[in-house]
C-alpha cells in the first residue's frame, strides 16, 4: 500500500511538472467556465431556479462543469506519450499499472479543484454566496467526479490511440452529458421526455448534490444519491483505466 | 540471462466481420523461438523489418503477452514474475522516451526512483549519466528541444538509471549520424566493460552486429535461422570472395578451378570471380602457378564475407532488398 502511494506520488511528479513549470495552463482552463460565469450567468436572473438566487443555483452547476471538461480530454495528454516511447518505458519500470494511471489522474484533479475553487472565488463579486464548508465539501465532490471521468479519460486514450479517434467519441459524449446534466438551464423546464432522459444521466445527480451541498441543503435526497452515483462510476472507470494500463502486457 | 522456449507471438488482425463474416485474420509474427542468452554477453538480434526482433524484444520485456512459450529473464519467470524482470531490466525501445514536456535531468532522476532508488542516489546517477552521455548542459531543459542525437542518448541514459544486470536496445542507432553511431557503440562496450551487463540489441545494420556483438541471431518471418559469433556465422558462407583481371582469363579460370574449395567460379570479359575458404593463403599460390604460365594479373581483389552474404546463404535474400 505504501509502495503504491509512493509510486502514484512519483506519477503524481512526474505529471505535474509541466504544469508548475508553465502555471498559465490553470488560467487557460478556467477560461471556458469564467465566459459561461460572464456572459450566460446574467441571463439567469429572472428565471426561477428554485428558491434563492439563481447564483446560488447557477455556480455549483459550471464547477461540475468545469469538472466534467476539465478531466474529459485529459487523455489527450497521454497520446504523444503513448506514440513516443515514454510510455512504454514507463510500462517496463517496476511502477505499478494503478500508479500509473492514478498518478495522472491526480494531476488532473489537483489541477481541477484549484481550478474550482478560484472559480468560486470569482463568482462572489456576481452574488455567489456560500459558507467555506459546503464549498470545500463540494469541491470533494468534484474530485471524486474528475477521478471517475479522467480515468474514463485515460482507458479511452489507451484504446483509441489516435487524436482523429479520440476526438469525436469525445465529443459525442461529453457534449450530450453536459446537456443533460441541467448546469445551463433547470431540466424542469424540458419537456417529460427530456426530463427523463436527464435523470438517466448520472451527472444530473451530481450537479444536484453539488447543488444542495454548496447551498447546505443536508436533507435532500440528491445530498446522498449524487455521492453513491460518484463513487460507483469512480471505482469503475479507475478499474477500467488501471485495466487499460496492463493490455496486452505481461 | 536469458533462457526461452519455444516463444511465439500471433496478432490477429481484426478483419471486416460486418461485411464478410470473416475469421479474424491471424499473422504470425514470431513462431517458436529459443534463446540462450549468457550473463555479460553482448548479443545481436539481426534481421530485416518485419521479421520478428521487435515483437521478441517486446515479449522478452514484458510488454507483450506471448501467445506461446516460456521464459526466464534475469532470473525471473516472465510469466509468474513479470514485476521482477521488470525490476531487473532496462529496456531502450524504438521511440524517444523522455516525456517532451519534462525536463531532462528531472525525468532522469524520476525514472531512477520510479525503480526504488533513494533521491540522493537517484540524483548522483544521474548526474553522472548526463556527464557520460554529454548531455550535462541539456539537464535543465525541456526534452522537446532536444537533437535527434541528444535524445537518443537521453532514452540511452532512461534505461540505465537502475544499473540493470541486463539490457534490451531496440534499434538503438537508427536515425543516428555516424559519428553518433560510433559514441553509442563506444556506451555499449563500456556498459558491459564496467558493470558487466548482459546486452541485448536488435538491428538491422550489418555493420552495427558486426562491430558489436559476440554473438548473434539472425531471424527471418519469425524464425531464427543462424546464430554463432559473426565470424562463426562468414565461416558458414563458402568462403571469401576473389575478384580478379588478368591478359588471359580463360586459363587464370582454369588455374582458379583447381584451388581446394573453390566455388561460385565466373568469368566476364577480363574478370574471374571465385570464392575460395581462405583468400589469404589461396591467393598466392594461385599467383606463382599465373607467373609461372606467364599471365599477366592485372588486379586482384579479395572481399571477406559479409553478414549480408551469411543472410544470403540462410535466406536466400538480401538483406537489403527486404
Amino acid at each position: 500500500m505504501s509502495m503504491l502511494l509512493r509510486q502514484t506520488g512519483l506519477v503524481f511528479l512526474r505529471s505535474i511538472r509541466p504544469t508548475l513549470h508553465r502555471p498559465s495552463v490553470i488560467i487557460i482552463g478556467l477560461a471556458q467556465p469564467l465566459l459561461y460565469l460572464v456572459l450566460f450567468g446574467p441571463l439567469l436572473r429572472g428565471l426561477s431556479t428554485g428558491d434563492g438566487d439563481s447564483w446560488q443555483w447557477y455556480v455549483p452547476g459550471i464547477m461540475v462543469q468545469l469538472a466534467l471538461f476539465g478531466t474529459a480530454y485529459s487523455g489527450f495528454g497521454l497520446l504523444p506519450e503513448l506514440r513516443s516511447g515514454a510510455l512504454e518505458r514507463l510500462r517496463v519500470s517496476p511502477v505499478s499499472r494503478i500508479a500509473l494511471l492514478l498518478g495522472r489522474v491526480s494531476r488532473d484533479v489537483t489541477l481541477l479543484v484549484v481550478q474550482a475553487a478560484l472559480l468560486a472565488l470569482v463568482s462572489v463579486p456576481f452574488g455567489f454566496r456560500a459558507g467555506v464548508g459546503p464549498v470545500l465539501l463540494g469541491l470533494a465532490l468534484l474530485a471524486l467526479l474528475g477521478l471517475a471521468i479522467g480515468s474514463a479519460s485515460y482507458a479511452l486514450a489507451m484504446r483509441l490511440r489516435q487524436e482523429y479517434a479520440f476526438a469525436p467519441v469525445l465529443a459525442m459524449t461529453v457534449l450530450p452529458a453536459m446537456l443533460l446534466s441541467g448546469v445551463l438551464l433547470p431540466m424542469n423546464l424540458a419537456p417529460r421526455w427530456l426530463y427523463v432522459l436527464s435523470r438517466v444521466n448520472p451527472l444530473s445527480h451530481v450537479v444536484d448534490a453539488e447543488r444542495a451541498i454548496v447551498a447546505g441543503q443536508w436533507g435532500a435526497t440528491s445530498i446522498w444519491l449524487g455521492p453513491l452515483l460518484a463513487v460507483a462510476l469512480a471505482a469503475v472507470c479507475v478499474t477500467w483505466g488501471a485495466w487499460t494500463f496492463r493490455q496486452d502486457s505481461v | 540471462m536469458i533462457t526461452a522456449r519455444g516463444l511465439a507471438r500471433t496478432f490477429s488482425l481484426p478483419g471486416n466481420k460486418r461485411r464478410f463474416r470473416s475469421p479474424a485474420r491471424k499473422v504470425d509474427a514470431v513462431r517458436g523461438v529459443d534463446l540462450d542468452v549468457a550473463d555479460g554477453e553482448l548479443v545481436g538480434f539481426l534481421g530485416p523489418n518485419g521479421a520478428g526482433k521487435t515483437t521478441t524484444l517486446r515479449m522478452l520485456a514484458t510488454l507483450l503477452r506471448p501467445t506461446a512459450g516460456e521464459a526466464t529473464v534475469a532470473g525471473r519467470d516472465l510469466r509468474t514474475d513479470p514485476a521482477g524482470v521488470r525490476r531487473r531490466i532496462g529496456y531502450v525501445g524504438q521511440g524517444n522516451s523522455a516525456g517532451l514536456d519534462q525536463r531532462v535531468r528531472e525525468e532522469l532522476v524520476l525514472q531512477g526512483r520510479f525503480h526504488g532508488l533513494t533521491p540522493a542516489v537517484a540524483a548522483r546517477r544521474a548526474d553522472d549519466l548526463l556527464d557520460r552521455f554529454d548531455l550535462t548542459e541539456t539537464a535543465h531543459r525541456v526534452a522537446a528541444t532536444l537533437s535527434g542525437g541528444q535524445k537518443r542518448r537521453l532514452d540511452l541514459a532512461l534505461g540505465l538509471v537502475h544499473q540493470p544486470a541486463l539490457v534490451f536496445l531496440d534499434e538503438p542507432s537508427t536515425g543516428l549520424d555516424p559519428h553518433s553511431r560510433a559514441g553509442l557503440w563506444e556506451h555499449v562496450r563500456e556498459l558491459r566493460a564496467e558493470h558487466g551487463s548482459t546486452v541485448f540489441l536488435t538491428t538491422h545494420y550489418l555493420d552495427e552486429a558486426d562491430a558489436l556483438c559476440d554473438n548473434l541471431l539472425v531471424i527471418d518471418a519469425g524464425r531464427i535461422v543462424a546464430k554463432g559469433s559473426p565470424e562463426e556465422l562468414k565461416q558458414r558462407v563458402s568462403g571469401d570472395l576473389v575478384v580478379l583481371t588478368a591478359s588471359d582469363p580463360v586459363k587464370t579460370a582454369e588455374s582458379a578451378a583447381n584451388l581446394p574449395g573453390c566455388t561460385e567460379l565466373s568469368r566476364e570479359a577480363e574478370e574471374v570471380r571465385f570464392r575460395v575458404p581462405r583468400g589469404d593463403t589461396a591467393l598466392p599460390a594461385l599467383l606463382r602457378e599465373l607467373g609461372a604460365a606467364s599471365i599477366q594479373v592485372d588486379s586482384v581483389r579479395t572481399h571477406r564475407p559479409t553478414l549480408d552474404d551469411v543472410f544470403r546463404t540462410v535466406t536466400g535474400r538480401s538483406l537489403q532488398e527486404v
